[in-house]
């Protein structure tokens, strides 16, 4: 079987590719010394639109189009953050990448802060990385002594201080305008917006936010240019992304697939997930990280139409959300057929409770809501009508919220009751039934409750 | 005049950075622009939890407040959103169990309770000899390597019971943690 | 001069106002109910989501209808937006989502609650809640904390509007007190139980919607509704002096800063005037409040307003009434 396009992950299997000699001897940095030498800062941007890029932390906003949004007032610094607060369950690409290949990631940054006119840029990371840290340490400290951080970089006069700064444990920090306010020392709590970050961002200042995997996106760009990038996936999801693949398959892991790859093929073939463990059957996939909307068996292998499901932003949300979902953060988590929805949901809705930052009322009271009664039914004491009053809950949260999160905390439940109503059915009827297909009921009470 | 905490041991001890951790908090406030100071906030507690004993009292958050020139309440404010920080003594062992869908999908919650079989406590309490604290905790993004726990800033990935007896038996004959900072 | 439509009306409003400036400009029924949003400080609303409104036209020069509602205390209004309040059923039952959601975990202690009578969330749940509650589990406690020995904290009515942490920040020289923690065990609380004293710390009471800070030298004193506003001032070096007395008889039971139709403060007051100024004749009265519809109290049983002038006669010259020294009620009331 032929092997996709490798963009991000092509020199991964170089031994001491973590290290700047090996990263440099594989044509690590090439792409700071095309742009800063022979690129004006327009013709980086230029080349990152024509590349159709989009952001590869979930929303899938086009890369080009955030950077040209930075306002660029006289005399006031602009920053780039890159958000490597990886935290949607389901997802670990950003982990694998910083670990495997940092410099990459370092790479990105330079060459995206020039072209952006950055002078200092910081890289925010969930504190439970920290032994990400460490490595992106080791590896800024390293680029700073060949040369390629601090102040003349090759010689061009331009100047870049890149800092790593560490989270504490929260997602909501994932989210651009939290993990501002947390890099400003305060807690994670998303701003209300307008004002956008590229407009008032860190500090004030214009900034973008961009995610790991689409900075590392952008040597490559720089260096084969935006048209090259856009000849790989589809139109509308040009290049490559990096998919967390975890769940009930044979081969968990970070793959890097070319956009448009059928889902099926991505689940079966022996490249990828290697099909689902013990030769059990497929019940139902999340496909790109916890907030979106699961699918079961039949609508993720296929859209409603009939055609093939592929791995891209438009194919998977094909349907909208009555039968489809989103590719999001490329966290795709698999279930078998002893998979209970319901109990996976309620571990989506403990998170999401968890997560909360506690700002605005819908969040911060009907996630806990939403987590009681699935906590309840898992009891069994549900009633039927709970499963309406969870419907009723989850749409009085989605799109009434502060920032994304409400939706994040509501899709998945919506989803869940659309697609697997009867299950939510029988687990009420007959709580014992459960345990008939999974085992998991008993630890579920050890387990569940506390904190 | 600095206050003074006790020690896992028993001894007061001075709330006070070593001139070692000093150096780092300078670097760390050096790494933003000028009067940006506040943005240190949280590495500088990581910092503050990993030298006092693995959690923060409310000396050691007025502390950090002094060291920042900020008040206490904008450092407690923080330092309880963040779930990493701990406003209360734990075991000098912080067991960390990730139970969030790819890993219950993988067993969390047997590896759970056997743990808690195993040092005879539930989540969210320490050994009465003040060595062992288990939590169960949300995503780590280890979610390919399911199951997993977090001790430190260790990973310990694809767990099972054997692994589990294995790394508990390391801790116990005294295996450093690698810690934060 | 720029001009928007909310539920049909057209309005004129000043570049940079935000729909909902612009809808209390107007008046009536069309502007949103508000639980976060403070006019008199900057930088509030957007939490509470109360005031939700739907966008069909965001403006002239781009006419597309918005896909989710908008917290108008935080949108700004353009020219030819076209916006639904009161006549959009969507907006009606997300208000009254949000309404539930504010309720779920707030006790129901109205009878022994200092601001029953003029709390905004009593008012938003009679006019945009729903009759039954769907919340079949505990409410949600905190753990008592002493925030001194003027203001009473009661943690488990707060809906985190945030008002008296940006009134700390910007009307007192120095913030002790904050919201920690987060999600739904996010509360209000000082660095270990400190005490929140200033100068002004009294203001917090005033901006509080709910019953989550009141007066300790209020409480339990009485029921709002039996007690008597009357506008009086005094000259302050601290702040304009300029308050509400509320009397019970012939005592004053309570000091407040006046409240406009929203019900927010007009002019912050000190807390010696707030607390240490409950003697008639500490003051100068200048004659019954008028009080915001919102009040239980706002029952027309007043003064007729003819009798102003005669009231500050009575007690800028007591000899000239029948009853020296009474309170300004005693003959018209009792």
């Amino acid at each position: 079987m032929k092997e996709g396009k490798k963009i991000l992950l092509e020199h991964i299997d170089v031994p001491g590719i973590e290290k700047i000699e090996t990263f440099r001897a594989c044509g690590g940095y090439q792409s700071v010394e095309k742009a800063l030498t022979s690129m004006t800062e327009a013709e980086v941007v230029h080349e990152v639109i024509t590349s159709g890029l989009r952001g590869r932390g979930g929303a899938g906003f086009q890369t080009g189009t955030k950077w040209n949004f930075l306002a660029k007032p006289e005399g006031v610094p602009r920053y780039l953050v890159c958000n490597a607060d990886e935290s949607e369950p389901g997802t670990f690409k950003d982990r694998y990448l910083m670990e495997k290949i940092p410099h990459l990631l370092i790479e990105g940054m330079i060459v995206s802060s020039y072209a952006l006119g950055v002078n200092k840029a910081y890289i925010y990371i969930r504190g439970e990385y920290f032994y990400l840290y460490k490595i992106l340490e080791k590896a800024i400290e390293e680029a700073y002594k060949a040369g390629w951080l601090g102040q003349n970089i090759l010689n061009t006069k331009y100047n870049l201080d890149l800092y790593m700064h560490i989270g504490a444990g929260a997602y909501i920090c994932g989210e651009e305008t939290a993990l501002l306010e947390s890099l400003e020392g305060k807690r994670g709590n998303p701003r209300i917006k307008p004002p956008f970050p590229a407009v008032a961002g860190l500090y004030g200042c214009p900034t973008v936010v961009n995610n790991v995997e689409t900075i590392a996106a952008v040597p490559y760009i720089v260096n084969h240019g935006g048209e090259n990038y856009a000849s790989f996936g589809t139109e509308k999801s040009t290049g490559t992304k990096l998919i967390s693949a975890s769940g009930h398959i044979n081969k968990p892991g970070v793959y890097e697939i070319e956009l448009g790859l059928p889902v099926e093929e991505f689940i079966y073939s022996d490249s990828y997930c290697g099909g689902i463990r013990n030769g059990n059957e497929l019940k139902a996939v999340v496909a790109g990280g916890s907030s979106v909307p699961i699918l079961p068996k039949h609508l993720i292998l296929q859209t409603p139409d009939g055609q093939p499901r592929l791995m891209s932003y438009e194919s998977l949300s094909e349907g909208g959300f009555a039968a489809g979902t989103m590719l999001g953060s490329g966290g795709f988590i698999v279930m078998d057929e002893t998979a209970s929805i319901v109990m996976n949901l309620h571990t989506f809705a403990r998170f999401y409770h968890h997560e909360s930052c506690g700002q605005c009322s819908p969040c911060r009271e009907g996630t806990g809501w939403m987590e009681k009664i699935l906590h309840k039914i898992l009891d069994g004491h549900g009633t039927l009508a709970d499963i309406d009053l969870l419907w009723d809950i989850q749409s009085k949260i989605e799109g009434k919220t502060i920032c994304a999160l409400g939706d994040a905390a509501a899709w998945p439940v919506a989803s869940a009751i659309r697609h697997f109503r009867s299950e939510f059915e029988a687990y009420i009827k007959d709580p014992m039934a459960i345990n008939k297909i999974s085992h998991y009921n008993e630890k579920y009470k050890i387990a569940g409750t506390a904190i | 005049m600095h206050s003074q905490i006790k020690s896992s041991k028993g001894e007061m001890k001075e709330i006070r950075f070593s001139e070692a951790t000093m150096v780092k908090v300078r670097e760390i406030i050096a790494r933003y622009p000028e009067g940006r100071h506040k943005s240190a906030l949280i590495p500088v507690l990581h910092l503050a939890q990993a030298e006092f004993d693995g959690w923060l009292s409310p000396e050691v958050m007025q502390y950090v407040a002094e060291i920042l020139s900020i008040q206490a309440i904008e450092v407690f404010e923080v330092a309880s959103f963040y779930s990493m920080f701990n406003l209360q003594p734990r075991g000098k062992c912080l067991i960390e169990v990730c139970r969030t869908s790819s890993c219950w999908l993988n067993g969390a919650y047997d590896i759970i309770s056997y743990i808690e079989k195993k040092l005879n406590i539930k989540v969210g309490e320490t050994t009465p000899d003040g060595k062992y604290t288990l939590k169960a905790v949300e995503c780590l993004g280890s979610c390919g390597t399911a199951p997993m726990l977090q001790v430190g800033d260790q990973y310990h990935e694809n767990l099972t019971f054997e692994k589990v007896d294995e790394l508990l038996e390391n801790y116990q004959q005294g295996e450093k943690m690698s810690n934060y900072c | 001069m720029p001009e928007i439509t909310i539920d049909g009306q057209k309005i004129e409003f000043n570049q940079g106002m935000t729909i909902l400036e612009a809808a209390r400009s107007k008046g009536g029924d069309l502007v949103p109910p508000t639980m976060c949003y403070y006019s008199k400080l900057k930088d509030t609303g957007g939490y509470c989501r109360t005031c939700i409104v739907k966008v069909e036209a965001e403006s002239v020069k781009n006419p597309r209808a918005l896909p989710k509602p908008v917290a108008s205390c935080r949108t700004l209004a353009q020219d030819g937006m076209v916006v639904k309040n009161q006549t959009s059923p969507e907006v009606l039952e997300a208000r009254a989502g949000v309404v539930e959601f504010l309720l779920i975990n707030h006790p129901l202690d109205c009878p022994v609650c200092d601001q029953a009578g003029e709390c905004s969330l009593q008012d938003l749940g009679y006019e945009h809640g729903k009759m039954d509650t769907r919340y079949e589990f505990k409410r949600r406690e905190f753990e008592q904390r002493d925030i001194g020995d003027k203001i009473k904290l009661h943690m488990n009515r707060c809906i985190l509007c945030y008002r008296c942490v940006k009134t700390a920040e910007q009307i007192t020289d120095g913030r002790v007190h904050g919201v920690c923690s987060r999600g739904d065990v996010a509360e209000i609380s000082t660095y270990i139980e400190q005490a929140i004293d200033n100068d002004f710390s009294g203001n917090v009471i005033d901006v509080c919607p709910v019953g989550a800070l009141t007066d300790k030298t209020f409480r339990f004193k009485n029921r709002v509704w039996f007690t008597k506003p009357v506008d009086a001032h005094r000259e302050c070096p601290k702040c304009s002096g300029k308050v509400r007395l509320w009397y019970k008889g012939e005592d004053i039971l309570r000091v407040t800063a006046r409240k406009d139709q929203y019900g927010e403060v007009e002019e912050w007051i000190c807390n010696e005037c707030r607390f240490e100024k409950k003697k008639t004749a500490d003051w100068v009265i200048e004659g019954p409040s008028k009080v915001d519809k919102h009040s239980v109290i706002s029952a027309n049983h007043y003064l007729a307003p003819e009798m102003k002038n005669d009231l500050s006669m009575l007690i800028l010259n007591p000899d000239a009434g029948n009853n020296p020294g009474s309170s300004p009620f005693s003959k018209e009331q009792e």
